[in-house]
C-alpha cells in the first residue's frame, strides 16, 4: 500500500507484448446468484411455491382493486351464507310494528281429565287453527290460533325439519304468557327457507300441555324499498315499485356472520396476515443482523456480553411472552392491533438472527478473501458491503422464508385464544377462529381462511427449502 | 454447541436405492417391529404416567349423563369456581356450586318463591327483623346451625381485612358502612344471637327487601372454629368447607373435576333425590359441550350459541329457554369533554338505534328480547310484573329525525363532524360481534365514525372507572329480587355508573325508593327512573339477555331462576325412560 | 464436563432471573389492575385489598419483596381465587400439562423417527407420497384447526359405533391421554419426520454403511448400527426446541379438550390480570425450558462422541 518512492525511467512506460491466453473460459461466467436461481428453477416444487407466493402477493395487492366490495360492509339479509348463486329479492312495504291479535280467553272444560287435578286444561290439549294472518316473508312471520280453553299463556317453537315423526319441535322461539294474546310474530333470523312451527299451550302452572299443533310456511325473500337503498343497492327508492324483484350483491366466496362478504375479507386479511408474515420478519431479520453483525466484528468482551443478553431473550417462553407484550402495548380504540403484534415479535424472535449472523460473520472474518482484501486496502464499509453481507445473504433470505409461515402461526394462534387484531380488522387467523365456532354449520367461513393459511405457509416452507438448497451449498441435500 | 442444523453433511445424492435388495427389507420389517415396540412403549409410558400423576385417583369411570341406578348426572362447568367462599364469592358459577350446598335462612324454591331454608319463621320489621332457626339444621359434620354461625359469616364479610366486594349489600345493618370503613369494630354489627337458634337484626334505616336479601349468597352462615381452624385456607379445597345445605363437595379437583353428593346431614333430605351431581368436565368451549352431549357424556348444555343452532335442530334435541335477568345497553359517557354528553347526539344515537334488529339479526338467538328499559321485563311489581304496572316510554327507529339531531348536536357542539366516538366492548366474541354491528350501522346511517375499543375484562372495567370512553357495551345483572337491584345503578354516588350520569331528580327518587317502605311508593319511583333514564337518554338499553340450553328429557325439576343460584339441581330427578 | 455442567447451570439461574424481571415489568405496564371488579362499589374496600396484596408500596419495593419470596420458593396468593395459594395451582396444573408434554414428544420423535426412516427407504415411491404429503399437511394446518376438527372426527366415530371409544373431552383416564397428545405431537411429528428422512437418505449410502455391507455384515446390523442410530442424531438436536414448543403449544389442546393444564390457566390469568399468577406460572415454565434444553445438550453429548461439550 504505501508505494516506496523510486525514479520511473523511460522503459518502464513501454507496451507491454499481447501474450496469447493459455487459458478461454467456453462459458459465460455465472454468478452467485445466477447459479442459485438456475438451480433454483430446477426445482419443481420450490417453483410452484414462488408462483403461489406471486399468486397470493397479487390476490392481496390486486384483489381488492379488482374486486371492489367494501369488506366490512354488513347485508344482514344475507348471513353466514354459502357460496352460491346470487340471491333475488321482491320490494316490498316497510316493516311495521304489528299489534298482534288478542282473544277472550276461554275458561276450562268442565270434567275434562285435568279438571280433577286441579290444572284447569287437559293435559293433552292442543290449540287448533294455526294459521298465517299475511304471506310469510323474511321480513316477518305473523301467526294466529285459536284458543284453548284453560290455557295460561303459550309456547311458540320453530324448526327447520318436519316436526314429525317424533316431534321435535325446535327452538323455542316465544313464551307467551297471557292467555289473550293468540298471535306471534316472528322475525329471528328469517330465510327463505320452510319452517315447521308449533303452538303448544301452557297449563296453570307454566308447564306445557303434551299436543301440539304445527303448520308448514313458505317464507319468501323480501326487502323494502327504503332498506335497499340505505344499504346502497339501489339508487333511488322511488325508481321501485312494491313487487319489483332486485339482484341482491353476489358474494361469490359467501359471507360471514355480519353478511360480510368472504372473497373481500380473505383479501383483506390477506393484507394484515401476508403484512404481518413478511414485515416482522424482515424487522427482525434486520435487527438481527444489525446486532449480530456487530457483535462478531466487535468481538471480545462486547461480543460476550452482547451473546448473553440474546441467550436470555431466546430463553423467554416465545408464546407466554406474546400473549404478555400483546397485553402490556395495548390496542387503543380503532386501532388494529397490527403494530403491538409486530413490535412483540421483533423483541422476542431478534436473537435467532443475531446468533446465526454473528456465527457467519465470525466465520467469514477468518477467510483467506477477507484477508486478502484487507492486504490490498480495503475500508471496513467495503468489507462488510462487498463481502460479509453477499455471503450471508443465502443463508439471511433462507431464514426469512421460514420465519413468514411461523409468524403467521403465531398470528392465528393469538386470534385464537382472543388477542389477535381488533375487530373489524379481518386477519386469516382471526377469521379462522371465527369459523372454527360455526365449523358444523357454516363450513364455509372456516375452510376458505384456513386454506389460506395452509397454502401460504406450505408454499413458504417450500421455497424456503429450494431457497436453501439453492444458496447455501454446504446446507443442499436435506429437504 | 452443535445447534447448527448438522452443516457438517456431504450432499450426497443417493441414487434410488432399490429397496427390494436384502438390506431394505431387513430395514423394513426392523421398523415394522420398531413401531409395534414403540407403540407398545407409548402405552406402557401412558400408563405410567397416568399412574403417577395424582389425578387417576378422583376420576371415576364415566357413567354417562344420567344413571338411574346410582342417582348420579353428570355435567359440565363453564369455568373452574374461583371462589367457593360466600363473603368473597361474586361470579354465577361459584354461586351456582354454593348454591348447592350452603342453604341461607331463606332460599327460593322450585317456582322461585321464597321458602323458608334455616329459618323457619322470621318476622320483619322497619326498625330490625328477628328470624327463628330450626332446630335440626345441621352442618356436613352433624353440629347443628346456630344463629351464631350466620352473625360470624356477616361480621366476615362486612370486615374491611376480608375486603368483600359485597359488603355493601350488608349495609342496611346498623353500624355495617361504618365498620366496612374500619370506623368501628365488627363486633358492633346489628347482628346478634339472643340465643342458638334467634336471630335478632338491627337496621340502619327502613328496607322494604330484607327478606329478598337474606336469600343472597354473601348471607349464608360460616361456623366459627372452622373458620379459623382452616389458618387462612377457608374455601381453598373440598376439605377445607363446611356445608349445611343439600349436597357436600367430594371432589374438586381444581381446573378439572367437582362432585357434589347428598349430604346425609341436611334437614331436608327427604326432598333430595339426587344422589349425585358431577362436574368431570370444565370447559368454556361450546363446541365441546356440545360434542359432549352427543357422547352421551353430559345431560346439559347451556348457553347455546347461534352457530349451533341448525345442529341442535338436525340432531332433534330438545332446546329450552329461559331468561338469565341480564340487562345490556350502552353506559353513555356524560362528562363534559366527551361528545355524548350533548343531548341531541345522544338523542340521534337513541333514534336509530334498533334492537330488533340486533337481537333478530345479530345475535339470532331465540329468548333474547329486544331492550326497553334498564328494568327487565321479569322484574316484580307492586302486584304484577312491573314492567306491566309502568311500561316503558316507546323509542320507535327513526333514521330521518335522528338526522336531524345531529345536525342541532353539530351546531351546538360547533363542528363540522362529530369527532371519532369510542367504543368500548368486552374481548368476548359476542360483544365483538355487537361492536361491529354497531360500528356498521351507527356510518351507515349518522356517518359517524366509531372506534372499537376492545379489552381484556380487567382492563374494559379499568377503563370504564377511569371514563375513558363515549359508548360502553355494558350489562348488569341483579343481586336480589327488587327493581332496586338495577334502580340506583345510574344515581350520581354509584360507582357503576361509570359515564357519571348526574340528574337530582333521579337522585332523588333513588332516594325515595331506598327508603321508604311502601310498595306503590317506591314503585311510583322506579317508573319515574325508567322514564327519566330514557328521556334524557342516560343509557340505550340494547336487549335483555336469554339462555337457549338443551336438557336430557329424562332429567325433571331443574329450577332455572335469574335470581340465585342458577341453575338450581337440588330438586332434580330422573325418570327412567 | 463438571464444570460445563455447573457454568451451563450458573448461567440458567440468571436466566430465570432474568425471565421473572421481564415477566414483571411486563406485567405492570398493562394498564388496569387485578382489583376491579364490578361490585367493588366502595373505596375503602379496595385499599383493603390494596395493602392485602401490597399493591400499595412502590413499585420497586414490590419487585424486591417479590423476588426474595421467589427465591424462597413462594409464589404468593392468587388474585382470583383468593385463598389458593400459586404454588398449590403449580404443583396440581403442571404435572397434567407435563403428561400431555411427555406423550406428545415421544409420540413425536418416535413416529418421526419410524416414518422418516420409512419414506426414506421407499423414496419417491407411493408410500413416500402419501406420507409426506400427510407431513406437509401436519406442518401447514394451523393447531386448532386440527384440534377442533379431531375433536368433531371424535364425536362423529363414537357416534357411528353407538358407543363411547374414546371421550371426547375431558381428563382422568388414560383413554383421556390418546387424542390429545397425538394431536399436540402431530406439528412436530412432522417436522422430524422431514428431517429424519433427509438425514436417512444421506446415510443410506454413505460410506461406512459399503463399508460395512461389503464386510458382508449382516442387514439388519447395518440398519440398526449403522443407519439408524446415526440418522437419528440431528433429530435428536432439534428435540430441546421442540420440547418447548410442545409445551407451551399446549395452550390451545388444552382450551379445546377441556384438559386442566397450567397453559389454560396462564391464559385465565392473564384475561384475569392475575399478577400472581402470571408471574408464578411464566417463570416456572420458563426456568422449566431452561433447564430443559441445559439437560438435552448433556445428553446430547452423551450420545454423540463427536461433540464435545466445554
Amino acid at each position: 500500500m504505501s508505494t516506496a518512492a523510486f525514479e520511473f525511467g523511460p522503459g518502464d512506460f513501454e507496451r507491454v507484448a499481447i501474450e496469447r491466453r493459455t487459458q478461454t473460459l467456453s462459458r459465460p461466467s455465472v454468478s452467485y446468484w445466477q447459479d442459485a436461481w438456475r438451480r433454483l428453477k430446477d426445482n419443481r416444487r420450490a417453483l410452484i411455491s414462488l408462483w403461489i407466493v406471486i399468486a397470493l402477493a397479487f390476490f392481496t395487492l390486486a384483489g381488492p382493486l379488482l374486486w371492489r366490495v367494501d369488506p366490512a360492509a354488513q347485508d344482514l339479509d344475507q348471513v353466514s351464507q354459502a357460496p352460491g348463486l346470487p340471491q333475488v329479492a321482491v320490494i316490498v312495504e316497510p316493516y311495521v310494528p304489528w299489534a298482534g291479535l288478542r282473544a277472550t280467553p276461554l275458561a276450562a272444560p268442565a270434567g275434562g281429565p285435568g279438571a280433577a287435578a286441579g290444572a284447569g286444561m287437559p293435559t293433552d290439549a292442543a290449540p287448533t287453527g294455526l294459521r298465517l294472518v299475511e304471506p310469510a316473508t323474511t321480513q316477518a312471520v305473523r301467526l294466529a290460533w285459536d284458543p284453548v280453553p284453560g290455557a295460561t299463556g303459550y309456547q311458540l317453537y320453530r324448526n327447520i325439519y318436519d316436526t314429525e315423526p317424533d316431534g321435535a319441535l325446535g327452538l323455542p322461539v316465544a313464551e307467551i304468557l297471557d292467555p289473550a294474546q293468540v298471535s306471534f310474530e316472528d322475525r329471528l333470523d328469517l330465510e327463505a327457507v320452510p319452517y315447521w312451527y308449533s303452538v303448544v299451550a301452557l297449563d296453570a302452572n307454566g308447564a306445557e300441555a303434551d299436543g301440539y299443533v304445527t303448520l308448514r310456511v313458505e317464507t319468501s325473500r323480501v326487502i323494502s324499498a327504503a332498506e335497499a337503498e340505505t344499504l346502497g343497492w339501489i339508487d333511488d327508492a322511488a325508481a321501485v315499485a312494491i313487487g319489483d324483484e332486485i339482484v341482491l350483491p353476489y358474494h361469490p366466496l359467501g359471507t360471514d356472520y355480519l353478511g360480510r362478504d368472504m372473497l373481500s375479507r380473505l383479501m383483506y386479511g390477506a393484507r394484515v396476515s401476508l403484512f404481518i408474515g413478511v414485515v416482522a420478519p424482515l424487522l427482525f431479520v434486520v435487527v438481527g443482523i444489525v446486532y449480530g453483525s456487530a457483535a462478531g466484528f466487535i468481538g471480545g468482551r462486547v461480543d460476550q456480553l452482547l451473546m448473553r443478553f440474546a441467550d436470555f431473550v431466546v430463553a423467554l417462553p416465545f408464546l407466554l411472552f406474546m400473549i404478555l407484550f400483546k397485553i402490556a402495548f395495548g390496542i387503543g380504540p380503532g386501532e388494529s392491533g397490527i403494530f403491538p403484534m409486530l413490535v412483540a415479535l421483533v423483541l422476542l424472535a431478534w436473537p435467532a438472527t443475531a446468533r446465526l449472523v454473528r456465527g457467519q460473520v465470525l466465520q467469514i472474518r477468518e477467510e483467506g478473501y477477507i484477508g486478502a482484501s484487507q492486504l490490498l486496502g480495503a475500508k471496513t464499509t467495503y468489507l462488510v458491503l462487498r463481502h460479509m453481507i453477499p455471503n450471508t445473504m443465502g443463508v439471511i433470505l433462507v431464514t426469512l422464508t421460514f420465519a413468514v409461515p411461523s409468524v403467521i402461526f403465531t398470528e392465528a394462534f393469538l386470534s385464537f385464544i382472543g388477542m389477535g387484531v381488533a375487530p373489524p380488522t379481518p386477519s386469516w387467523g382471526s377469521m379462522s377462529n371465527e369459523g372454527l365456532r360455526t365449523m358444523l354449520t357454516h363450513p364455509h367461513e372456516l375452510i376458505f381462511p384456513a386454506i389460506f393459511i395452509s397454502v401460504t405457509v406450505l408454499a413458504f416452507n417450500l421455497l424456503g427449502d429450494g431457497l436453501r438448497d439453492a444458496l447455501d451449498v454446504r446446507m443442499r441435500g436435506q429437504e | 454447541m452443535a445447534q447448527d442444523q448438522s452443516s457438517g453433511m456431504t450432499a450426497d445424492s443417493p441414487g434410488t436405492a432399490a429397496t427390494r435388495d436384502p438390506l431394505s427389507r431387513v430395514a423394513l420389517r426392523q421398523i415394522a417391529l420398531l413401531a409395534i415396540a414403540a407403540t407398545v412403549g407409548f402405552v406402557l409410558l401412558m400408563a405410567a404416567l397416568s399412574w403417577a400423576s395424582d389425578l387417576t385417583s378422583s376420576s371415576t369411570t364415566s357413567v354417562g349423563a344420567i344413571d338411574v341406578e346410582t342417582g348420579t348426572i353428570t355435567l359440565s362447568l363453564t369455568q373452574e369456581p374461583p371462589q367457593l367462599d360466600s363473603t368473597r364469592l361474586t361470579d354465577s358459577v361459584s354461586g351456582m356450586i354454593l348454591g348447592h350446598v350452603m342453604e341461607g335462612l331463606l332460599r327460593y324454591d322450585i317456582n322461585n318463591q321464597l321458602a323458608p331454608g334455616v329459618a323457619e319463621r322470621w318476622d320483619i320489621r322497619t326498625d330490625g327483623a328477628t328470624f327463628w332457626l330450626r332446630e335440626e339444621a345441621r352442618w356436613s359434620d352433624g353440629e347443628p346451625v346456630t344463629a351464631h354461625d350466620f352473625v360470624f359469616a356477616w361480621q366476615t364479610a362486612v370486615d374491611p381485612a376480608t375486603a368483600s366486594q359485597y359488603a355493601f349489600i350488608f349495609y342496611v345493618f346498623k353500624n355495617a358502612e361504618a365498620i366496612n370503613r374500619g370506623e368501628l369494630p365488627r363486633e358492633a354489627l346489628g347482628a346478634r344471637a339472643v340465643s342458638d337458634l334467634e336471630l335478632e337484626i338491627e337496621f340502619e334505616r327502613p328496607v322494604a327487601y330484607f327478606d329478598k336479601l337474606v336469600a343472597f349468597q354473601t348471607y349464608y352462615p360460616i361456623r366459627e372454629d372452622f373458620y379459623l381452624s382452616r389458618d387462612g385456607r377457608y374455601a381453598a379445597d373440598a376439605v377445607d368447607l363446611l356445608y349445611n345445605g343439600p349436597f357436600e363437595i367430594t371432589v374438586w379437583v381444581h381446573g378439572a373435576h367437582v362432585r357434589l353428593e347428598k349430604n346425609e346431614h341436611y334437614w331436608n333430605r327427604d326432598e333430595i333425590s339426587l344422589n349425585v351431581i358431577d362436574f368431570p368436565y370444565i370447559t368454556a368451549d361450546g363446541n365441546a359441550a356440545l360434542n359432549l352431549y352427543r357422547d352421551g357424556q353430559i345431560a346439559v348444555v347451556n348457553g347455546l350459541g347461534a352457530e349451533s343452532l341448525d345442529q341442535v335442530l338436525a340432531e332433534r334435541w330438545p332446546v329450552r329457554r329461559y331468561s338469565d335477568g341480564s340487562v345490556w345497553f350502552f353506559q353513555i359517557n356524560h362528562r363534559e369533554e366527551h361528545p355524548t354528553s350533548n343531548y341531541n347526539l345522544r338523542k340521534a344515537l337513541q333514534l336509530v338505534n334498533d334492537p330488533g334488529e340486533l337481537v333478530y339479526k345479530v345475535i339470532q338467538i331465540p329468548g333474547y328480547t329486544p331492550g326497553e328499559s334498564l328494568f327487565p321485563t321479569w322484574l316484580n311489581g307492586q302486584n304484577g310484573l312491573f314492567r306491566q304496572e309502568y311500561p316503558a316510554p316507546t323509542v320507535t327507529p327513526n333514521v330521518a329525525l335522528a338526522r336531524e339531531h345531529l345536525e342541532q348536536a353539530k351546531r351546538e357542539l360547533g363542528v363540522d363532524e362529530i369527532p371519532p366516538i369510542v367504543l368500548l366492548a368486552d374481548d368476548t366474541p359476542g360483544a365483538s360481534k355487537q361492536a361491529e354491528y354497531y360500528q356498521n350501522r351507527l356510518m351507515q346511517t349518522l356517518g359517524l365514525d366509531i372506534r372499537i375499543d376492545k379489552q381484556i375484562f380487567r382492563q374494559r372495567l379499568a377503563k370504564a372507572e377511569a371514563g375513558e370512553f363515549d359508548l360502553a357495551l355494558y350489562g348488569w345483572g341483579p343481586d336480589f329480587d327488587d327493581p332496586l337491584t338495577f334502580g340506583d345503578l345510574f344515581a350520581s354516588w354509584n360507582l357503576n355508573n361509570h359515564g357519571e350520569y348526574a340528574n337530582a331528580e333521579l337522585d332523588a327518587q333513588v332516594r325515595i325508593a331506598q327508603e321508604s317502605t311502601d310498595q306503590a311508593t317506591r314503585m311510583a319511583a322506579f317508573g319515574r327512573i325508567q322514564e327519566i333514564l330514557i328521556e334524557d337518554v342516560a343509557i340505550i338499553p340494547n336487549y335483555e339477555r336469554g339462555v337457549l340450553y338443551i336438557q336430557d328429557p329424562r332429567l325433571r325439576g331443574v329450577g332455572r331462576r335469574v335470581v340465585g343460584p342458577d341453575p338450581d339441581y337440588s330438586r332434580a330427578h330422573i325418570v327412567a325412560d | 464436563m463438571f464444570r460445563y455442567t455447573v457454568k451451563r447451570l450458573i448461567q440458567g439461574v440468571i436466566t430465570v432471573w432474568f425471565i421473572a424481571t421481564a415477566t414483571f415489568i411486563a406485567m405492570h405496564s398493562v394498564p388496569g389492575d387485578p382489583l376491579s371488579g364490578e361490585r367493588l362499589t366502595n373505596e375503602e374496600i379496595r385499599a383493603n385489598l390494596e395493602a392485602r396484596y401490597g399493591l400499595d408500596r412502590p413499585l420497586f419495593e414490590q419487585y424486591l419483596i417479590y423476588m426474595g419470596n421467589m427465591t424462597r420458593g413462594d409464589f404468593g396468593i392468587s388474585f382470583t381465587q383468593q385463598n389458593r395459594r400459586v404454588n398449590d395451582i403449580i404443583r396440581e396444573h403442571f404435572p397434567v400439562s407435563a403428561t400431555l408434554g411427555i406423550l406428545a414428544v415421544v409420540f413425536a420423535a418416535l413416529g418421526g423417527i419410524l416414518w422418516g426412516a420409512l419414506t426414506a427407504l421407499f423414496r419417491n415411491r407411493l408410500p413416500d407420497v402419501v406420507i409426506m404429503f400427510l407431513v406437509i399437511l401436519g406442518i401447514s394446518v394451523p393447531s386448532f384447526v386440527v384440534a377442533g376438527l379431531s375433536q368433531l372426527g371424535l364425536t362423529s366415530l363414537n357416534a357411528l359405533f353407538g358407543v363411547s371409544i374414546l371421550p371426547v373431552a375431558g381428563w382422568g383416564t388414560l383413554l383421556h391421554m390418546i387424542v390429545p397428545s397425538l394431536v399436540l405431537g402431530l406439528g412436530t411429528m412432522a417436522f422430524l419426520t422431514r428431517l429424519m428422512r433427509s438425514s436417512m437418505l444421506e446415510i443410506i449410502n454413505a460410506d461406512f454403511v459399503r463399508t460395512a455391507r461389503s464386510k458382508g455384515l449382516p442387514p439388519t446390523r447395518i440398519f440398526l448400527k449403522h443407519q439408524l442410530r446415526n440418522a437419528i442424531l440431528p433429530v435428536i438436536t432439534v428435540l430441546g426446541p421442540a420440547i418447548a414448543a410442545i409445551t407451551t403449544g399446549g395452550f390451545v389442546v388444552e382450551l379445546v379438550f377441556a384438559i386442566p393444564g397450567l397453559g389454560r390457566y396462564f391464559v385465565q390469568a392473564v384475561q384475569q390480570l392475575d399478577y400472581t399468577v402470571i408471574m408464578g406460572t411464566t417463570v416456572f415454565y420458563g426456568a422449566f425450558l431452561v433447564f430443559m434444553v441445559i439437560l438435552v445438550d448433556l445428553v446430547y453429548g452423551f450420545i454423540d462422541p463427536r461433540v464435545r461439550l466445554e
